[in-house]
């Protein structure tokens, strides 16, 4: 008679035979069965977050620095709650995350149970699909399935309910060999026709650009390296989205920098001007875009994503090819390198005066910003941040808002999966425990939470999880004392009407620190700024940095409220002469 | 519909509306319709009338039909977005002007009057092939499986006969001819 296994164990054995090491999570009644196994499974580490929100995120930071996908462990009612927003963060960012929640016994379900709720049915808009167990000859199948729904075509996360009755419950378990196959939602049938028209367009193209996403770093570090070689051999500018920086390296001189709200002049002008604009895995997301009705209208469009329903959903594309984008660049560049080989040169000649064109938009300096002797500007603490780290791989996370932004500017990557931020759907508090999970799949690399102090606080009791497993995370804050990017857009959109964005009572962060038992730091002048954060990458142990920064700045360029790209606020200077009208402040 | 000031959602031009009806067989498990129905409300989409039930008991497969209003943009999104679901094995699509698609409603109509009203009600319905169903000296329930601006116009003129209660299905639709949906 083979042995029979409680669902508690298959849950572990199925986690062991899909290849994690380790999980997030927090214990609680229904899961308990589950957290009793944990100890019969040493190939499976947990780490204790202190909300479960933190998990998830943590599990996010995990999944998007080694493309693996991360795994969170939560208790039923408020434990599947409070994940509901990482579940939701990873679903508007595409990160494969699996959430195993407990839930009350079945016999339980309906009756309004202590620490019941409908979990399948709060995160059903929020997981790409969600299971709840009411057969224990049904566990290891789901989980398995759950991997591969969460992992192929466009990833995302996925939730797993399980009763607590099922978890005790007794049955055989045969071990799951990992197939390569798609679950029937997965497209990669691009045909050649479709290759062959990209090239033709690329051929004729004039004034072209490569706008590229999240979907290069979810296609793997190889799509990365592809995509280097196809803007090489093209010699077309570049441009990337928040989420897909990295793929392409900033300091390259066909790399434009990002565009969208607060991207580049060059980057948005060459996207408002372009005759042939080549999407490769990203979403025309409203941030990119700016007024959809003047959004690049002198461009054919081409849209290569692995998901068939992000073609046409914001803007209407001239070719569309659905695939994994490491494959649909690997064809272009062969049939590139097969039928034209010289296609560099005879292109030169073609777009060099865009190039030109393009040399004079970025010779407006657009991320430049008035420098000070006596305050730390923002930019100007990353700026050196990225000067005094750029040799050592760093991986940077952040939170959300304007320290947010100036990151993607001023920091600048030259790897892909180096980058973990929340961009779809902006979750303040993000980074602090994304670096937790950074800092467990990569123990011996240096990362960098850059942060808000109002974001932060958010999630700020996950440092206590970072000192328990000694993980050595940097809490990079640039400080002040306001809720940066809404104080700005009350400055900009609201005649200065400061409507509670300043927190009046902030933490002395170096304290906190010391409450929590790691280092605390901090810079008031530009003066002390390198030793400090030199002292910070020296120190050993988790840090906050405390940067205190100037109060009145603002995020620049910045396409101002419902206007096309071509429209940009460059700085304070510019400003005064593109007034915004009373309608336009209702559009952002 | 009012401008919308947003950014967000800005309305970009004016596009005319189509009525379509999707045909969606799905895996007949718990919350399945809750996921089809769930996406819909999620995304703003409209529903106009709703009829499920299992159709395969052996694969387990049920057939959702909706019929749907949108622009051509947001009814390719409809299929685009449902096709994405797990449970979802196929979407297909018609336009309720398709000559190749036969789309029936079914109601019953529960009049109650006189012998005269009475027959005069079935009489106004007769030509959609109704059905007395339940018969009393003071009653009828009636059957009628028709279209539903038929309906719709049967409905309005038995109000003048005696209608107390009208219970509707929503469309079903089958394509003409021997083809089937792959």
């Amino acid at each position: 008679m083979p042995k029979l296994y409680t669902g508690a164990e298959i849950v572990f054995k199925c986690l062991e035979d899909q290849g994690v090491s380790n999980i997030f999570g927090y214990p609680g009644g229904a899961v308990l069965p589950i957290y009793d196994e944990l100890k019969n499974f040493k190939s499976i580490k947990h780490y204790l977050a202190r909300h479960e929100q933190g998990a998830g995120h943590a599990a996010e930071g995990y999944a998007r620095s080694t493309g693996k996908p991360g795994v969170l462990l939560v208790t039923s009612g408020p434990g599947a709650t409070n994940a509901v927003t990482a579940l939701t963060d990873a679903y508007m960012d595409s990160v494969p995350l699996i959430c195993i929640s407990g839930q009350v016994p079945t016999h339980l379900i309906g009756t309004d149970a202590f620490q019941e709720c409908d979990t399948t049915g709060i995160t059903r808009p929020c997981t790409k699909h969600n299971w709840l167990v009411k057969d224990i000859k049904d566990l290891a199948k789901t989980i398995h399935k759950a991997f591969e729904v969460a992992t192929t075509g466009r990833p995302g996360p996925v939730l797993v309910d399980i009763p607590k009755d099922i978890q005790f419950q007794k049955t055989n378990y045969k071990n799951y060999k990992k197939k390569i196959k798609f679950n029937g939602k997965s497209h990669n049938q691009f045909s050649k026709n479709d290759i062959d028209e990209l090239i033709n367009l690329l051929k004729k193209a004039s004034k072209p650009i490569f706008y590229t996403g999240g979907g290069v770093i979810n296609s793997g570090p190889k799509a990365s390296e592809l995509l280097r070689e196809l803007v090489r051999i093209t010699g077309f500018p570049i441009t990337s989205t928040l989420q897909g920086l990295g793929s392409y390296p900033a300091d390259d001189n066909q790399f434009l920098g990002m565009l969208g709200m607060h991207g580049t002049y060059e980057a948005n002008n060459a996207m408002y001007e372009c005759d042939l604009m080549i999407n490769i895995g990203a979403r025309f997301d409203d941030r990119i875009t700016g007024k959809i009705d003047e959004f690049s209208p002198k461009s054919k469009k081409v849209h290569i994503d692995i998901d068939p329903s992000s073609i046409n959903k914001n803007v209407k594309v001239d070719l569309a090819i659905i695939g994994d984008v490491k494959s649909v660049i690997d064809s272009t560049i062969k049939n590139l390198k097969k039928t034209k080989h010289n296609f560099i040169k005879s292109n030169k000649q073609k777009t060099s005066k865009w190039w030109e064109k393009i040399q004079k938009w970025r010779a407006r300096r657009s991320l430049d910003y008035i420098r000070s002797e006596e305050t730390i500007k923002p930019q100007y603490a990353i700026e050196r941040l990225y000067e005094l780290t750029k040799d050592k791989d760093a991986y940077i996370t952040t939170e959300v808002g304007q320290h947010q932004m100036w990151a993607a500017q001023h920091y600048k990557f030259n790897k892909p999966n180096r980058w973990m931020t929340s961009g779809g759907l902006g979750t303040m508090g993000y980074g602090l425990p994304a670096a937790v999970g950074v800092q467990v799949a990569h123990p011996k690399k240096l990362v960098i939470d850059i942060a808000g102090e109002a974001s932060v606080l958010m999630t700020m009791q996950e440092m206590s999880t970072a000192v328990q497993y000694g993980l050595p995370i940097k809490i990079f804050i640039l400080n002040n004392e306001y809720m940066g990017m809404v104080r700005q857009w009350q400055e900009l959109l609201h005649d200065k009407n400061y409507s509670e964005s300043y927190t009046a009572a902030l933490p002395d962060f170096v304290k906190l620190a010391e409450a929590y038992g790691c280092v605390g730091l901090r810079a008031k002048t530009p003066e002390e700024l390198d030793d400090k954060i030199i002292e910070m990458l020296n120190t050993d142990q988790p840090v906050i940095f405390d940067c205190l920064v100037d109060k009145q700045e603002n995020c620049y360029p910045m396409i101002p409220s419902g206007k096309p790209h071509n429209q940009m606020l460059l700085g304070p200077k510019d400003q005064k002469n593109k007034k915004i009208t009373r309608k336009g402040r209702t559009l952002v | 519909m009012a401008k919308s000031k947003s950014a967000y959602s800005f309305a970009s031009k004016k596009q005319k509306f189509d009525t379509h009806i999707i045909v969606v067989w799905v895996d007949n498990e718990a919350g399945v319709l809750a996921r089809v129905v769930g996406l819909f409300s999620g995304r703003g989409y409209n529903i106009e009338s709703l009829a499920v039930a299992e159709v395969d008991q052996n694969l387990n497969i049920s057939r959702i039909t909706i019929v749907t209003t949108g622009t051509p943009q947001v009814v390719d999104q409809i299929k685009l977005q449902l096709k994405k679901l797990v449970p979802v094995h196929k979407v297909a699509d018609f336009k309720r002007e398709d000559k190749n698609v036969i789309f029936k409603e079914m109601a019953l109509f529960k009049l109650v009057g006189d012998k005269i009203k009475l027959e005069k009600a079935f009489k106004a319905c007769k030509k959609y092939d109704a059905v007395i169903l339940d018969k009393t000296n003071k009653s009828n329930v009636i059957q009628v499986t028709a279209l539903r601006r038929e309906i719709d116009s049967i409905s309005s003129i038995l109000k003048k006969f005696g209608l107390v209660s009208v219970s509707r299905t929503g469309a079903v639709a089958m394509t003409r001819g021997a083809e089937v949906f792959k």
